[in-house]
This record gives C-alpha cells, structure tokens and sequence, in this order.
C-alpha cells in the first residue's frame, strides 16, 4: 500500500517534470519559430522612429549611422553594430543579425536597425 | 445563528484575500523586473487565487479572480490592461481549477499550469487585439517565465496552506 509521504513525493516528482518538459517545450517552440524565419533582404535604419536609410544585406559595407554615434557594417549577408558611442554598448553587444524581423536597437541615441523580407 | 456566523466569516475571508491579492499586484506593478519581455512577470497575486481555490473551492477562487482583477483595473490599470489581465487571470484559472481536481500535481504543479496558463491567456489576447500572430514569437520566453513564476507563487501558497489554511475552514 502506498504511503502518504510516497503520494506526495509522487507528486512533487510529477511537478518537477511538468517544469522540465515545459521549458523542454519552450526551446523546442523557440527552434521551431527560428528555423521557419526566412533569411532577410534588407537592412532598414531608424532614427527616433524615423526610417533614415535602407541597405540591401547582399551587399557588404560599412555606414555611419545618426551623424556618427553608430556604425553599421553588413557583410557576409548578416548586419551588425560595429560600434557606438553609447556608454553600455548594448547594440554592439547583441552581435550579427540576418532574419526577417531580427532587430538590434540601442536606446541611448535611439537608434534601431530592422531586418526585412523581399515582400516588405 | 451558526450559518449565518459562518457566511460571515467566509465573506470576510474572501475580502481578505481579494485585498492581499490587490495590494501583491500594486507590488508587483512596482517593483521592476530586468527582462525585455512584455508579459513577464512574477503573478504574486495569484498566491491569493491559488489559496482560495485550495482552503475554500473554485467558486471563491474564481469570485477573488474577478474581484482582484476588476477592482485592480479601476484603481490602478486601463481597459486595455483589463481584457490583458481577466484573459490571463480566467485561462489561468480555469486550468488550475482541473487540475487541482486530477491526482496528478501538488499545489506547486497546478501553480505552474496556472502560471503558464496565465501568460497563454495574455497572447492570445494580444494576438486577438493587436491581429497578428508574430506574437507567438514571446511564447517561448513566456512558458519559461510562466513555469518559474510557478514554481515560487506555488511554494509560496503552500506555505501559507500549510500556516494559515487550517484556520480557513
């Protein structure tokens, strides 16, 4: 027969594995959405929530971003912040994005760079 | 004069906890939290939801649910927040209230159904109001958050169970 002590410890054992599969879920879910996400056509860069500038990502350069607080560099088909003048340097720090709806945003000049598809 | 006495008490119960449950969310409306999600919060006010649906049944728990929710948004929220709010805070429920009744979990792991549950509710919510599915995309995140969230409001509650339940009832 079981034991109140073995019902219980039955169930924090239960608990304890409804825990794991759920975050189990959530990497396979966060996989998934990752995997589907199509690669990105362009680079789109706003200031103040402004779009400033549009650059196609098959083409690798380097820009100056908001009068020079950041510069962005594409190359390879991924974009990123090469550098800030901001004190965190979040941005720089988020590191290379390439998919549809990636984007990288630094608050301190209020500046964000957005991937996009072809049909944007 | 014993029911009368007794209806008195579980009213009284019931303000309790629909105020506890009031000023854990004015807390956690306060206290800040360093993630970058929207959504993602502790749910302290669930420990009230969860201590009355174990010391005094689903209808209370579901009577303090709304009471919370409701009064919370006239005193403190907006429209927008309440449909947020009372969607969580039902899906949540709900699903609390069949698995408490299922031999499978302790508190703790209906406290994480519920606290996953509640953040469920909130995307779909927001999938409804804002018409895009993108925002699946918090999912993720949101079951982690949800699951851990759980954890702590379901220890949390068992332990008041444990102190305070017994003079509950």
């Amino acid at each position: 027969m079981q034991t109140k002590a073995n019902f219980a410890k039955d169930r924090l054992l239960r608990d304890l594995l409804l825990a794991v599969a759920l975050i189990l879920v959530a990497l396979s879910v966060f996989f998934i959405l990752r995997a589907t996400r199509d690669e990105g056509e362009t680079v789109v860069v706003t200031v103040n929530g402004e779009t400033v500038a549009e650059y196609p990502l098959s083409q690798s350069g380097e820009y100056s971003i908001n009068g020079g607080t950041n510069i962005l560099k594409i190359e390879g088909g991924e974009a990123y912040i090469l550098d800030a003048d901001c004190p965190d340097l979040l941005c720089v720090r988020s590191g290379k994005i390439s998919l549809e709806g990636d984007r990288v945003v630094c608050l301190p000049n209020r500046v964000m760079i957005e991937i996009r598809g072809a049909d944007q | 004069m014993k029911m009368s006495s007794s209806r008195v008490k579980r009213l009284a119960t019931l303000a309790v906890l629909v105020s506890v449950g009031m000023v854990l969310s004015y807390v956690e409306a306060i206290l800040p939290i360093p993630v970058a999600v929207p959504g993602v919060k502790l749910g302290l006010a669930n420990i009230s939801t969860l201590f009355a649906l174990y010391a005094l049944g689903s209808p209370a728990a579901l009577l303090v649910s709304l009471l919370r929710v409701s009064l919370s948004a006239l005193l403190f929220g907006n429209t927008v927040g309440f449909l947020y709010s009372l969607s969580g805070a039902l899906m949540s429920l709900a699903f609390m209230m069949i698995f408490k009744r299922l031999p499978i979990f302790s508190p703790v792991g209906v406290s994480i159904v519920g606290g996953v549950m509640h953040n469920a509710g909130q995307i779909i919510a927001a999938a409804l109001i804002m018409r895009t599915a993108a925002i699946a995309a918090y999912l993720p995140p949101l079951i982690i958050s949800g699951t851990l969230a759980g954890i702590l409001v379901g220890f949390a509650s068992g332990l008041l169970l444990a102190r305070v339940g017994k003079y509950i009832k």
